[in-house]
């Protein structure tokens, strides 16, 4: 093992470069280390996002030699095979500046998904019992875990194709409300993820179930919606 | 791997659609069946047709995994089954090629 | 076009996959047992002239190909090529009226 990490780092915003750097390489040593030591003994203006570094919070995801992950969870040991590594911000967003990307694009799809609940009851009715072992319910945890992190839709070549498409976690959000019995906005869910730009442009590349940080199956979910989806269209309810 | 299947499953399609025309316009010259047999004896038509058995054995394989995941209840053994369509493809285009 | 007409679309396009699928297993047996018995074209228009069975078989398979094909080669000029829109989705119904043109008339010419 090298006893330095030779990295290149994108700097600037989409008509940017990549930049090297020497970064003492450590025992242990993430990504995020390598990172964060460039900034905080190398170059004090170079930007990035993280926030609990440990694994919980998504907001380390860049571009580690070419695929998308979460920096404080990635080993150098694991990446960097012959003492080199390539940074740059997630693919599929536009770039702030640096490893940073500006993710609105991919908050508006989540809404334009309707991945928002709607519910039918006020603060005067009794709760609704939902049992955790109904096949919905299972469904929808299955995949409920997602942090919105971005890691699925920077891998999705989909995306990377067609700019309309909503991509893996808006639908994947999608889906956990299509298995959500309390919901009270089916219909229009259903509409938000029929056609050409949304479940059913997933060509089952199946790069987000790949990389999701999570462990998360968004290909299963859409899948799911396909079938709803072709079911309501073929009832004359779409 | 899926990928790298997905990709191969769309270029055969194309290369399929392409050739489609192409052999419907033969058959329907199927008064002149044998002068185009005898010219479909070369190697080189040989292996043009070993090549689009093949590109519709990989189409087939990669459509059949593509039903499996969207009608199936899979779970992890999805993973294998890019591998799976790949190997059906190698078989498809052995039995061809042995058959010639 | 709606969402219903391209969920539509979408059936259609697996529909006629699930017909393909039967069709194109029966196709590649079919041709890998002719080809290892040698064929003449005497030989192979006799096995197949007036054979209502087969006829219907084919028929089928050129009418499922002209559906899948040319709503598969949708998605590939939208995402490839950047071509949505009406102008795309005519060229390929007439690309699918070509297919099943040229198809039904080489199925009559093969088992008429």
């Amino acid at each position: 093992m090298s006893a330095t990490l030779h990295v290149r780092v994108w700097r600037g915003g989409a008509d940017g470069a990549f930049r090297e750097y020497e970064v003492p390489r450590r025992e242990s040593q993430t990504v995020l280390d390598v990172v964060t030591h460039i900034q905080r003994a190398l170059d004090p203006t170079l930007a990035y996002r993280f926030a609990c570094r440990v694994g919980m919070c998504g907001s380390c995801a860049m571009t580690v030699n070419g695929a998308p992950r979460w920096t404080c969870r990635t080993h150098v040991d694991t990446v960097a095979r012959d003492g080199t590594l390539t940074i740059g911000p997630l693919r599929n967003l536009p770039v702030i500046r640096d490893l940073v990307a500006d993710m609105r694009e991919f908050f508006d799809k989540w809404a334009r998904a309707q991945g928002q609940f709607k519910g039918r009851r006020t603060r005067a009715d009794d709760f609704e019992r939902i049992s955790p072992e109904s096949e919905a319910r299972r469904r929808a945890d299955a995949a409920i875990e997602c942090i919105g992190c971005g890691v699925c839709y920077a891998a999705c070549d989909v995306v990377a194709a067609n700019p309309a498409y909503l991509g893996p976690a808006a639908l994947n959000r999608a889906w956990t409300l299509v298995n959500d019995v309390r919901d009270a906005a089916q219909p229009e869910r259903l509409r938000a993820v029929a056609g050409d730009d949304a479940s059913l442009a997933c060509h089952t590349h199946m790069s987000c179930t790949e990389r999701c940080p999570k462990a998360l199956s968004p290909t299963a979910g859409i899948a799911g919606l396909k079938r709803a989806v072709s079911r309501a269209a073929l009832q004359g309810k779409l | 791997m899926s990928r790298a299947l997905a990709l191969a499953h769309r270029l055969s399609g194309i290369a399929l659609a392409f050739f489609l025309p192409a052999h419907f316009w033969v058959l329907s010259r199927a008064l002149e069946l044998d002068a185009f047999l005898a010219w479909t004896e070369q190697p080189a038509v040989k292996a043009a047709e070993w090549g689009l058995v093949t590109l519709l054995a990989l189409h087939l394989a990669g459509g059949l995994r593509v039903l499996a995941l969207e009608f199936l209840p899979w779970r992890d053994w999805a993973k294998g089954l890019a591998a799976l369509a790949a190997g059906f493809t190698v078989a498809a285009g052995l039995a061809f090629a042995l058959a010639l | 076009m709606s969402r219903r007409a391209e969920t539509l679309l979408w059936v259609a396009q697996r529909a006629s996959a699930a017909v393909l699928g039967v069709c194109v297993l029966v196709h590649l047996a079919t041709i890998i047992y002719a080809v290892q018995g040698g064929l003449t074209g005497a030989e192979i228009l006799a096995r197949t002239r007036g054979n209502t069975a087969w006829f219907t078989f084919y028929t089928v398979f050129v009418i499922a190909v002209a559906v899948h094909a040319p709503i598969g080669l949708r998605a590939v000029l939208a995402e490839w090529f950047g071509w949505r829109g009406r102008a795309r989705d005519f060229a390929l119904i007439a690309f699918a009226v070509v297919l099943a043109g040229m198809g039904l008339q080489a199925v009559s010419g093969v088992f008429a």
